[in-house]
């Protein structure tokens, strides 16, 4: 028997049989039809429609993107030691801060132990004849990358993965202030402002944010009054913020007095800058070097013995 | 030398005659084409994201071109029955996997070629200068790999009884390898006896694809690797592809075709 022939037909079905299944589908489609009408509504009013959302990984993922935020804030870290990083396998002692948020002041550094030798000495001729194909020597985007003769600017390759980062979790300041740091570095204070005000558009408000946007006109821009005004704002800010960030609150108020201080030196206001370093000293980790501002000021202010007749 | 080289070349027609290729390429090509077109920050210098997901999209069709190519051949031949055939002329069992491994491994570097060319392009309209001999390393090396690749593939698909399972433990054993071969030892480490025994075997057993991948190197503009290095990596691929090939003529020469 030939494959053809094995297959058996069904015979043709009655015409009432086949007139009731069509009335079957007519009601099944009049049913959808209603309880769309009826859940359309009920959508549009529901808190966790994304349809409104302009933002396309928002839509895509929902809430899940937070998770990879951070994944691609450490990959841009990783493209500034030129793919030199250490997996989950390795000794991240010396990572533990992401260092493009460590220098741009983001975050305060947690790193410990050698950052150039988290390999540690080869453990076997495979791990050793290895390490000759992926990048196992400690290097920096901005001091010469990979092979040591690359430009500073190439740092704008830690870019991408920073600006994913920030639309994966707009909440995360961390984000904004890293890469309007590095952007300032680059020579680019407009991207940076740019940048900055879309972070506060997302976190109205953020100490971290406002101080960074005084750095900006303080460095970038001389602009003291601005600056000042900030600055200003964030300390009134962080009086008003709540314990959840207890630590990075601290963090930033030390570099906002310290900012405000310097700011004020420079304004010849060195009353406000005293003050400004006596609040700086009693929450500051080294309240000798703050010492040490102070009297500098001081002996500045002493007035200078007029010279004799 | 002839027989084998004959039906090498049948299974790179069949290559190009197939859509795989031309489908793979092109999404290739569109995915960095629309990331490329992407602007940050004003800068227009901003390549090293690009050259990292074109060399992952090359790196994920090459694979999928390499074992799914082999892993249907010698199947295909006894499904189709043209395997009768072709044994029925003075051509060996040997020569018959030999021939198929070598079509395979060519149809893959003429794929590679193609990617690695569009790669080249795709890097030098952002970066404005082409490392040739850090992409030769590259396309070499990672040809190369795709030889143990396609040797164990075929491998599989006279162990395993259909293509699709063939195909399946061919893709995890591969991506087990390139994401975790390296770090296996480290984990033995920290784990107690015999796991840890176990594990160090496997370590030193398995054939450690992670040494022909230089994206990092690539993308991050490193210095190219020493070329005795790579002589060393070529004679380990070597040694594991004779292996899995050597393998496949003895299984062959023992099967029973129907």
């Amino acid at each position: 028997m030939t494959r053809d022939t094995a297959i058996r037909l069904d015979p043709p079905k009655p015409a009432g049989q086949s007139r009731v299944a069509q009335y079957a589908l007519l009601l099944l489609l009049t049913v959808c039809f209603c309880l769309a009408t009826d859940l359309t509504s009920w959508f549009q009013d529901w808190q966790g429609n994304r349809t409104e959302s302009s933002n396309l990984m928002a839509v895509a993922m929902g809430d899940a993107r937070r998770m990879f935020a951070n994944h691609f804030f450490v990959k841009a870290d990783a493209y500034f030691h030129s793919g030199f990083y250490p997996s989950i396998y390795d000794n991240q002692r010396s990572f533990k801060t992401p260092h493009i948020a460590e220098d741009s002041g983001a975050m305060r550094g947690k790193n410990t132990g050698d950052e150039t030798s988290f390999l540690g000495p080869p453990r076997n001729w495979i791990d050793s004849f290895g390490r000759e194909f992926f990048p196992s020597v400690h290097t920096h985007l901005n001091e010469g990358g990979a092979d040591g003769e690359q430009k500073e600017a190439e740092v704008r390759e830690i870019l991408p993965w920073l600006k994913l980062s920030s639309q994966l979790d707009p909440k995360r300041v961390e984000t904004y202030a890293a890469t309007a740091y590095w952007l300032r570095r680059m020579g680019k204070p407009g991207e940076a402002e740019d940048f900055l005000r879309e972070g506060l558009r997302e976190n109205p408000g953020n100490p971290q944010l406002l101080l960074d946007l005084g750095r900006l006109f303080f460095d970038s821009r001389s602009d003291l009054i601005r600056a000042r005004n900030v600055w200003e704002a964030a300390l009134r800010n962080l009086q008003s913020a709540t314990a959840e960030h207890k630590d990075q609150n601290k963090f930033v108020e030390e570099q906002l007095l310290a900012a405000s201080a310097k700011l004020e030196e420079q304004a010849n206001n060195p009353g406000k800058a005293l003050g400004l370093l006596e609040r700086l000293k009693a929450i500051s980790p080294n309240p000798q070097a703050i010492e040490e501002w102070i009297e500098g000021i001081r002996q500045v202010m002493k007035p200078k013995p007029m010279p004799a007749p | 030398m002839n027989t084998t080289l004959a039906i090498a070349g049948i299974v790179i027609k069949e290559l190009y005659r197939r859509k795989d290729f031309y489908v793979l390429f092109v999404l290739t090509a569109l995915i960095t084409v629309l990331m490329g077109s992407v602007t940050l920050f004003h800068d227009t210098h901003i390549v090293r994201y690009l050259k990292e997901m074109c060399l992952l999209l090359i790196w994920i069709c090459s694979l999928v071109i390499a074992i799914t190519t082999t892993a249907r051949q010698l199947p295909m031949e006894r499904e189709s029955r043209t395997i009768f055939p072709l044994l029925a002329k003075p051509v060996t069992r040997t020569q018959v996997v030999l021939g198929k491994f070598l079509g395979c491994w060519l149809a893959c570097a003429v794929t590679l070629v193609v990617f690695y060319l569009f790669f080249g392009i795709a890097a030098m309209s952002k970066e404005h200068h082409w490392p040739l001999t850090n992409y030769f390393q590259a396309l070499t090396l990672h040809w190369i790999m795709l030889g143990i690749v396609v040797a164990m593939a075929l491998l599989g698909s006279l162990v395993f009884s259909a293509t699709s399972s063939n195909v399946t433990i061919s893709f995890v054993a591969v991506t087990f390898i390139l994401l975790l071969g390296r770090h296996l030892d480290k984990v033995a480490m920290q784990i107690p006896q015999p796991a840890s025994g176990a594990l160090q075997a496997l370590f030193f057993t398995i054939p450690h694809l992670e040494f022909f991948d230089l994206r990092d190197l690539v993308i991050h503009d490193w210095p190219p690797v020493r070329w005795l290095v790579c002589l060393k990596a070529v004679a380990y691929a070597a040694a594991y592809a004779a292996f899995f090939l050597g393998a496949a003529c003895l299984l062959f020469r023992r099967k029973a075709i129907n």
